[in-house]
C-alpha cells in the first residue's frame, strides 16, 4: 500500500447499516464506492409502515440526497447490484459489470424478504413488505381491496396497521400462538392483538398457511391448513428475512445464518467485513437497526485504526405498533427467572421487568415505555438492583425520591 | 329479635317474661341472672337491680363494673366503711403533686389527664406516674417508676414506713380519725423494711423511690389517682388500701389538692354502685343484714327480696357454664369478648335456656348468641343520669329521637315485669320517676343508729323533683341530703361512715401475682386500651375516624425480648396462655418492661381473625373484690411464620379465609366510607394470587406481581372510580394508608397515575400527611413535622397552626413527642 494514496473503500450495500459506517468514518482517509442494489439511496426503512400508513411523507423517509454523498466525494452507485466477490483479488464484480477494486471491503448487503414456497405464491396480488417498491405497489391497492398478512412478526403487523389506515379489509394470519414472540411475552403479545382488534383487523393465531388460490395468473383466496378459505385480492409475505449472504457465497466466505465475523466485523478473508443484517457475530444475527448502528461505530473506528471490539449488542426494541409504544429489551421472556409485573387492563399498559442474578436483564413495556431509558441503563449498567427492586415498576422517579 | 326472625315487642317481652317465669318456677329464682354495664344510666340500674333483688328474687345481679372498679369499691368500704372518693376533680389543679397510678390517663381519661398537665404549666406541680409500662402518660410527668407487675403495693407500705421512720405523719388526725395504724406499719415494715429493699421488690432504682418518696412526703397537698391497673388484680383491695393507708396516716385526704381519687373506668360505673349493682350490695349503699333487708323490702313492697349476695362477674359465668344458672339477660355489655378467659365464658352462653341480649348495634360476639335480642337506646338517645369520678351526678338528655323500634332499657324491664304480675312496682312512664324513688330510697331511713352510721350514699335533697327540675338538674356531688348543701369534699375532718366513725388503715401483706411466670409461660401479659377505642368497640370500632389512631390488634414487646424470641417489627405473633390464643401484630416498645407483654383488649370475632384477648386472661381475682386481675397473666410469644403481610383498602367490606391474621377497620375515602384490611398469610404466593382473584371485586384491575419478592398490588377501578387498592408483600413493611385513602376521591386517573397509585406515595409535591396524629382535626405526623420545621417549636403553637391537639387533646404527648424529634408511637408498623 502506498503512503501517498487513500485507502480504496468499498461498501457493498446502501441501507442503515452502510450509511451509519458513512457518517461515522473519517471520510478523508478513504477513496469510497458504495453500491446499492436499491434505485435510490439509502432511506429509512423502519418508516416505511409509517408511510404506508400516511402517517409519514416519502421525504422523511429519506435520509440523504444524493448530493450529500458527492459533497463528501464519495461514489455512489444506485440499482446496480454486486453480483460477484473475488477477495483473492480484492474486487467485487456489479450487474453493470463495472468491476471495484478494494484495499477494504465492507459487506453491507442487509436481509431479504422470505417468500413462502407454497402453491399460488407468483399469483398476482401476492407481494411482501421490504422496500419502497413494495410500499409504493401497496399504496395503489384501492380501499376495501381484502387483503391478507401473512406473519404475526414486526413487519407484518406494520403492513397490517398501514393497509386498515388506507381502509383496506385486513386479516393478520401468524404461524405461532401469540404476536411477535421475538420481542414480547404472552401478556403483551395479547394486549397488542387486542389493540390490533380494536384496529379492525381480523387477528388469525397458529394459523398455517396450505397455499393461495387464484385464477388467470390473479390470486383469489388464502387457504389454511385448517381448511378455512380466506377470499382475498392481496396478500402481503411478512414472515421475516433473511441475510442476504449470495454475494459473499460467490466469494467463498464462511457463512452461517448470515456472514461469519469475528469482533473486529472482519469475514474470513482479510479485510473484507461485513454488518448489518447480513452478518452473523458470535452465533448472533441481528434484524434490528440500533445493532447495525453499534457495529458501524466499531468498524468505522476500527477502519480508522482505532482499536476497537465489537462485543454484541443488547438487543431492544421501541416502537409504536400501530400507534402503541412498545419496548422489548434483553432477556424479556425471562424463562425460569425472577419476574415482576405491572398491568392495568384499562389503561392497556403492561410491564415486564425479568431479574436475573439480583440484575435486571430484560424488559418488555406496553402502552407507556416512559422508563424505557432507565430500564436500559439499569440493563447494561450491569447494578444489583437490591435497593431499587420495591420501586423498579413505577420508574425512575420512585426510586430516585427514595 | 326472636330466634332471628324480628317480632314486635308485644311478643318478644311477652316470651322473656314467660321464659322466666318457667325458669323461675322450675329451677328458682336463683337461676336466673343480670349482667349488666357501666353504659347504663342509673335509672336503668335501678329499675334492674329492683326487679332482680326484689321481685324475681335472684341476687345474681352483676355488671361489667366489676371489671374495672370492685377492687376501689371493696378498699374505699374496708377503708372508710363506705363506697366513698373523697375528693373532688378541682383538686388535681390544686394540688402540689400529683401520683398517677396504674393509669393511662392521658389516652383513658384524657380530659383529666389535661387538667393535671394545664396545672403542671401554671403551677408547676410535679406529676408521679407509676406503671409497669412507659406511656403517653408518662410523656407529661416529672417522674416515671416502671415497677414491676403487682409490686405496688410494696412500693406504698414502703412509703408509709418512709413517712413513720421521719416522723412525717398526721399524728393528729390518726389519733382522732382512725384505727390500725399499728398493724399496717408493722405489715409494712414486713414487706417494705427499708427504701432499699422497697426499691428492688418493685424492680426500681432506689434514687426514684427516694425521690417519690421525698415529694410526697415534703407537701400537704398531693392526690393519688389510681385505676385499672391498680384494680384489675388479684391483690387490688390491697392495693387501694396501701394507697389509701398512706394518706390516712398524713391526713391528706378530703382536703383541696389532698387525697386520694379512684379515677372511674366507665362512664357510669359509680351509678351503677349506687343503685346495688354490684352483687354484692342490696341497694342504695344499703347491704344484706337483716334491717337492711327488711327496709329496702317495705320501701319496695318487694314480696322476693333476696337474703345475700349474689354471684360476682367471674362465678356468675362459671354457675353458667356449670348448668346452674339458666337464663341470663345481659345489658349493654359485650362479655363473649370482655370477661376473662372469654373463649370459655363464650362457650357457656350456649348452655342458657333463655339468653336475652338488650343491645344498640345489630351484631357482636354477645349478641350473636343470643336468641332474644332486644333493641335498646343508645348515648344520645337515652335519658337519665349518670355519677363521674367525683360523686357527681349528672343529667344525661337524649338528643336523638329514638330509632326504630328501640326503647329505653327501663320501659323494657318495666314491661317485663309487668308481664310477671309485679306492674304496681314498675309503673314508671318516665326517668324522673325512677330518679325521684331513687333518690327517697338514698334518704329513707338514713339516719345515723346506735350501732350504725348513717348512709353515706343520699341525695334525698333531689328527691321530690317536678319533671322540669329534673329536666334541668344541675351536676351535683353527693351526699347531698335533704335541706343540705351537696358535699365537695368528704372526710377532711373525719366523720368516716364506720361504726366508731374511724377510718380503718388495712394492714397490706406480701402480694404475689396470682399465676407467677414459668419456663413454660415466660412472659407477662397485661392487657388494656388504646387511645381511640372503648372496650370491644361495638361502638368506636364504627367510627372511620377513631380507627385513624391504631387500626389492628397489636403486642407490645421490648426489642431485647423481640429479638431473643426472633420476632421483628411488623410480624405476626401467637400471644398464648393456659386459656387462649390470640394473633397480633408486633410492635417493638422500649417502654415495654422487660418480660412483659402488652395487648389491647378492644377487638373481636366482629373485626378480627384470632385477637380476642381477653379469652387469654386467666379468671383469678381479688379475693375481697371478685375483680379478676386482667394485667399479669403468665403467657408465652411465638413467632407466626407469614409468607405475605398485606392490607386492602376498599369500598365493601372484605373478610379473608384462610389468613393467619386480619383485622378490619371503618375508614373515610375521601368523602366516602369505605374498609380497611390488614392481613398475613401463610400461603403460596399462588395461593395468595388465587386469593386475590377471588377476593377483590370485579372491575378494571391494574397490578403489580414480583413473586420472588411476594410483592403483589393491585388497584380495581369501576366506573372510572378506585373501587380497591391491596397492597401485599413479603416483608411486612406497609405504606401508610392516608394519602392512598385520598386516591379514592378523584376522577378517573392517567396510566400513569394508576401505575403510581400502587407505589402508594406521590413522586412529589409531599401531599402525604403521614399517620393521623390528631383524630379530631386529621393532622398528620408529617404535617406536624413540616410545621415543627417552620419554627413551631411548642404544643401551643402547633395547635395554633394546624389545630392539633386543640380539641380533646389526647394526641398533645405524641406532638410534643414529634416536637422533640421522636416518632409519634414509639412502635407503630403501620
Amino acid at each position: 500500500m502506498h503512503m501517498d494514496r487513500k485507502t480504496r473503500l468499498v461498501i457493498v450495500g446502501n441501507g442503515i447499516a452502510s450509511l451509519k459506517l458513512l457518517e461515522e468514518l473519517d471520510l478523508a482517509a478513504f477513496d469510497i464506492t458504495v453500491a446499492g442494489a436499491e434505485p435510490e439511496p439509502a432511506y429509512n426503512r423502519v418508516l416505511l409502515s409509517s408511510l404506508l400508513a400516511g402517517d409519514s411523507a416519502v421525504d422523511e423517509v429519506r435520509f440523504h440526497p444524493r448530493a450529500w454523498y458527492d459533497a463528501r466525494g464519495i461514489d455512489l452507485r444506485t440499482g446496480d447490484p454486486a453480483t460477484a466477490l473475488r477477495p483473492a483479488r480484492r474486487e467485487v464484480v456489479l450487474q453493470s459489470g463495472a468491476r471495484l477494486t478494494y484495499d477494504r471491503l465492507v459487506l453491507a448487503t442487509g436481509s431479504d424478504a422470505i417468500r413462502l414456497p407454497i402453491a399460488g405464491a407468483g399469483l398476482r396480488g401476492v407481494t411482501t413488505f421490504r422496500d419502497l417498491a413494495d410500499v409504493r405497489a401497496l399504496q395503489a391497492v384501492a380501499a376495501g381491496t381484502r387483503a391478507v398478512v401473512i406473519g404475526g412478526g414486526l413487519l407484518g403487523i406494520e403492513a397490517a396497521y398501514g393497509l386498515i389506515r388506507r381502509g383496506l379489509d385486513v386479516t393478520l394470519v401468524h404461524l405461532m400462538p401469540t404476536l411477535m414472540e421475538r420481542q414480547l411475552d404472552t401478556t403483551a403479545a395479547a394486549m397488542l392483538r387486542t389493540a390490533l382488534e380494536a384496529k379492525g383487523i381480523r387477528v388469525l393465531l397458529s394459523a398455517e398457511t396450505e397455499k393461495i388460490e387464484g385464477s388467470a395468473g390473479v390470486m383469489s383466496a388464502v387457504i389454511l391448513k385448517d381448511g378455512r378459505r380466506l377470499p382475498a385480492e392481496l396478500l402481503v409475505m411478512a414472515v421475516g428475512t433473511r441475510p442476504a449472504t449470495q454475494l459473499a457465497a460467490t466469494g467463498g466466505l464462511d457463512i452461517g445464518r448470515g456472514i461469519k465475523v469475528d469482533d473486529k466485523l472482519e469475514t474470513n478473508w482479510p479485510q473484507v467485513y461485513a454488518l448489518g443484517e447480513c452478518a452473523e457475530h458470535r452465533g448472533q444475527w441481528y434484524g434490528l437497526v440500533e445493532p447495525a448502528h453499534d457495529q458501524a461505530r466499531v468498524l468505522a473506528r476500527y477502519l480508522s485504526g482505532r482499536p476497537a471490539r465489537y462485543e454484541g449488542s443488547l438487543l431492544s426494541t421501541s416502537l409504536k405498533v400501530s400507534g402503541v409504544p412498545v419496548y422489548s429489551i434483553g432477556d424479556f421472556e425471562g424463562r425460569e427467572a425472577e419476574t415482576i409485573t405491572f398491568h392495568d387492563e384499562g389503561s392497556g399498559c403492561y410491564r415486564k421487568l425479568v431479574i436475573r442474578d439480583g440484575r435486571l436483564a430484560g424488559a418488555v413495556l406496553f402502552g407507556d415505555t416512559s422508563d424505557a431509558l432507565w430500564y436500559r441503563e439499569l440493563i447494561t449498567s450491569g447494578k444489583p438492583i437490591r435497593n431499587v427492586r420495591a420501586w423498579l415498576p413505577f420508574g425512575r422517579a420512585y426510586a430516585e425520591a427514595v | 329479635m326472636l330466634d332471628g326472625s324480628p317480632v314486635p315487642w308485644d311478643l318478644a317481652l311477652d316470651h322473656v317474661a314467660r321464659r322466666l317465669d318457667e325458669i323461675r318456677f322450675s329451677h328458682g329464682p336463683g337461676s336466673i341472672a343480670f349482667y349488666l354495664s357501666g353504659q347504663l344510666l342509673t335509672e336503668d340500674y335501678y329499675v334492674a337491680n329492683k326487679l332482680a333483688k326484689g321481685f324475681i328474687g335472684t341476687p345474681h345481679v352483676d355488671t361489667n363494673s366489676r371489671l374495672c372498679m370492685a377492687s376501689s369499691v371493696a378498699g374505699h368500704r374496708r377503708a372508710f366503711g363506705a363506697d366513698v372518693v373523697p375528693q373532688c376533680y378541682d383538686d388535681l389543679e390544686l394540688a402540689d403533686l400529683v401520683v398517677l397510678v396504674g393509669s393511662n390517663a392521658a389516652w383513658c381519661h384524657p380530659i383529666l389527664y389535661q387538667r393535671i398537665q394545664a396545672a403542671r404549666g401554671e403551677r408547676g406541680m410535679r406529676v408521679v406516674n407509676i406503671d409497669p409500662r412507659h406511656t403517653a402518660t408518662s410523656e407529661g410527668c416529672d417522674l416515671h417508676l416502671a415497677i414491676a407487675p403487682g409490686s405496688d403495693s410494696i412500693l406504698f407500705n414502703g412509703l408509709l414506713v418512709w413517712l413513720a421512720d421521719r416522723g412525717l405523719l398526721d399524728r393528729n388526725f390518726l389519733e382522732l380519725h382512725t384505727t390500725g395504724f399499728n398493724d399496717a406499719l408493722a405489715a409494712a415494715r414486713l414487706t417494705s423494711p427499708n427504701t432499699a429493699r422497697t426499691a428492688e421488690c418493685c424492680g426500681l432504682g432506689l434514687a426514684d423511690v427516694e425521690l417519690f418518696y421525698s415529694w410526697f412526703s415534703s407537701t400537704r397537698r398531693a392526690v393519688t389517682c389510681y385505676s385499672q391497673g391498680v384494680n384489675q388484680s388479684a391483690q387490688g383491695t390491697d392495693k387501694v388500701n396501701a394507697i389509701l393507708n398512706c394518706h390516712l396516716a398524713t391526713g391528706m385526704i378530703g382536703k383541696p389538692g389532698s387525697g386520694p381519687l379512684s379515677f372511674t373506668g366507665q362512664p357510669n360505673a359509680m351509678g351503677g354502685r349506687e343503685v346495688g349493682g354490684l352483687a354484692n350490695m342490696l341497694a342504695a349503699h344499703m347491704g344484706f343484714s337483716e334491717i337492711e333487708r327488711e327496709r329496702v323490702a317495705r320501701f319496695w313492697s318487694a314480696p322476693n327480696l333476696v337474703t345475700g349476695e349474689g354471684l360476682k362477674a367471674v362465678a356468675m359465668f362459671d354457675a353458667i357454664a356449670r348448668g346452674e344458672i339458666k337464663a341470663l339477660w345481659v345489658m349493654g355489655t359485650n362479655p363473649a369478648v370482655s370477661m376473662p378467659r372469654a373463649d370459655a365464658v363464650r362457650a357457656a352462653l350456649a348452655k342458657l335456656e333463655l339468653f336475652v341480649v338488650s343491645e344498640n348495634v345489630a351484631s357482636n360476639d354477645t349478641l350473636n348468641r343470643s336468641a332474644v335480642r332486644l333493641p335498646a337506646a343508645a348515648w344520645g338517645e337515652k335519658d337519665g343520669t349518670v355519677t363521674n369520678s367525683e360523686r357527681r351526678i349528672s343529667r344525661q338528655r337524649g338528643f336523638l329521637t329514638l330509632p326504630g323500634d328501640a326503647k329505653p332499657d327501663w320501659w323494657i324491664m318495666g314491661e317485663v315485669a309487668k308481664r310477671l304480675g309485679f306492674g304496681n312496682a314498675f309503673a314508671y312512664t318516665s326517668p324522673a320517676e325512677i330518679f325521684d324513688e331513687h333518690a327517697r330510697l338514698s334518704g329513707f331511713e338514713n339516719v345515723a343508729g346506735a350501732q350504725t352510721p348513717e348512709r353515706a350514699f343520699d341525695i334525698s335533697g333531689c328527691a321530690g323533683l317536678a319533671p322540669v327540675a329534673y329536666d334541668s338538674l344541675d351536676p351535683v356531688q353527693w351526699p347531698y341530703r335533704a335541706n343540705q348543701v351537696p358535699t365537695e369534699r368528704m372526710f377532711g375532718s373525719g366523720g368516716f361512715f364506720t361504726t366508731d366513725r374511724r377510718a380503718r388503715l388495712i394492714p397490706v401483706s406480701e402480694p404475689c401475682l396470682a399465676s407467677p411466670v414459668s419456663d413454660a409461660w415466660p412472659f407477662i401479659l397485661n392487657t388494656g386500651r388504646v387511645r381511640d377505642q372503648w372496650h370491644t368497640m361495638t361502638r368506636t370500632g364504627l367510627s372511620a375516624r377513631l380507627s385513624t389512631h391504631i387500626a389492628e390488634p397489636f403486642v407490645e414487646i421490648h426489642p431485647e425480648d423481640a429479638s431473643r424470641m426472633g420476632l421483628e417489627q411488623g410480624t405476626i405473633a401467637t400471644v398464648e396462655t393456659e386459656h387462649g390464643v390470640a394473633r397480633l401484630r408486633v410492635l417493638l416498645n422500649r417502654g415495654q418492661s422487660r418480660g412483659s407483654l402488652f395487648t389491647p383488649i378492644h377487638w373481636s370475632a366482629e373485626n378480627s381473625a384470632a385477637a380476642r384477648v381477653s379469652a387469654l386472661v386467666h379468671g383469678v381475682v381479688d379475693p375481697i373484690s371478685g375483680q379478676p386481675e386482667a394485667k399479669a397473666t403468665p403467657a408465652r410469644i411465638e413467632a407466626v411464620a407469614a409468607s405475605t403481610y398485606g392490607l386492602i383498602v376498599s369500598r365493601a367490606a372484605i373478610r379473608p379465609a384462610n389468613a393467619i391474621f386480619w383485622a378490619s377497620s371503618p375508614t373515610m375515602l375521601g368523602a366516602d366510607p369505605g374498609h380497611l384490611l390488614y392481613f398475613a398469610f401463610n400461603l403460596p404466593y399462588r395461593d395468595v394470587i388465587g386469593w386475590q382473584r377471588a377476593t377483590l371485586p370485579a372491575g378494571e384491575w391494574v397490578t403489580i406481581e414480583d413473586g420472588i419478592a411476594g410483592t403483589f398490588r393491585t388497584a380495581v377501578f369501576k366506573d372510572g372510580r378506585l373501587d380497591a387498592v391491596m397492597y401485599a408483600a413479603s416483608s411486612p413493611k406497609l405504606p401508610t394508608t392516608d394519602w392512598l385513602r385520598s386516591q379514592f376521591s378523584g376522577a378517573q386517573q392517567s396510566g400513569a397515575a394508576r401505575r403510581g397509585l400502587l407505589a402508594g406515595q406521590p413522586t412529589a409535591g409531599g401531599t402525604d400527611e403521614g399517620p393521623i396524629v390528631c383524630v379530631c382535626y386529621q393532622v398528620g405526623s408529617l404535617k406536624i413535622e413540616a410545621a415543627a420545621r417552620d419554627g413551631c417549636t411548642t404544643t401551643k403553637a402547633i395547635g395554633v397552626k394546624l389545630g392539633a391537639g386543640t380539641n380533646c387533646g389526647s394526641c398533645l404527648p405524641e406532638i410534643s413527642r414529634l416536637l422533640a424529634g421522636k416518632s409519634a408511637r414509639p412502635a407503630v408498623a403501620t
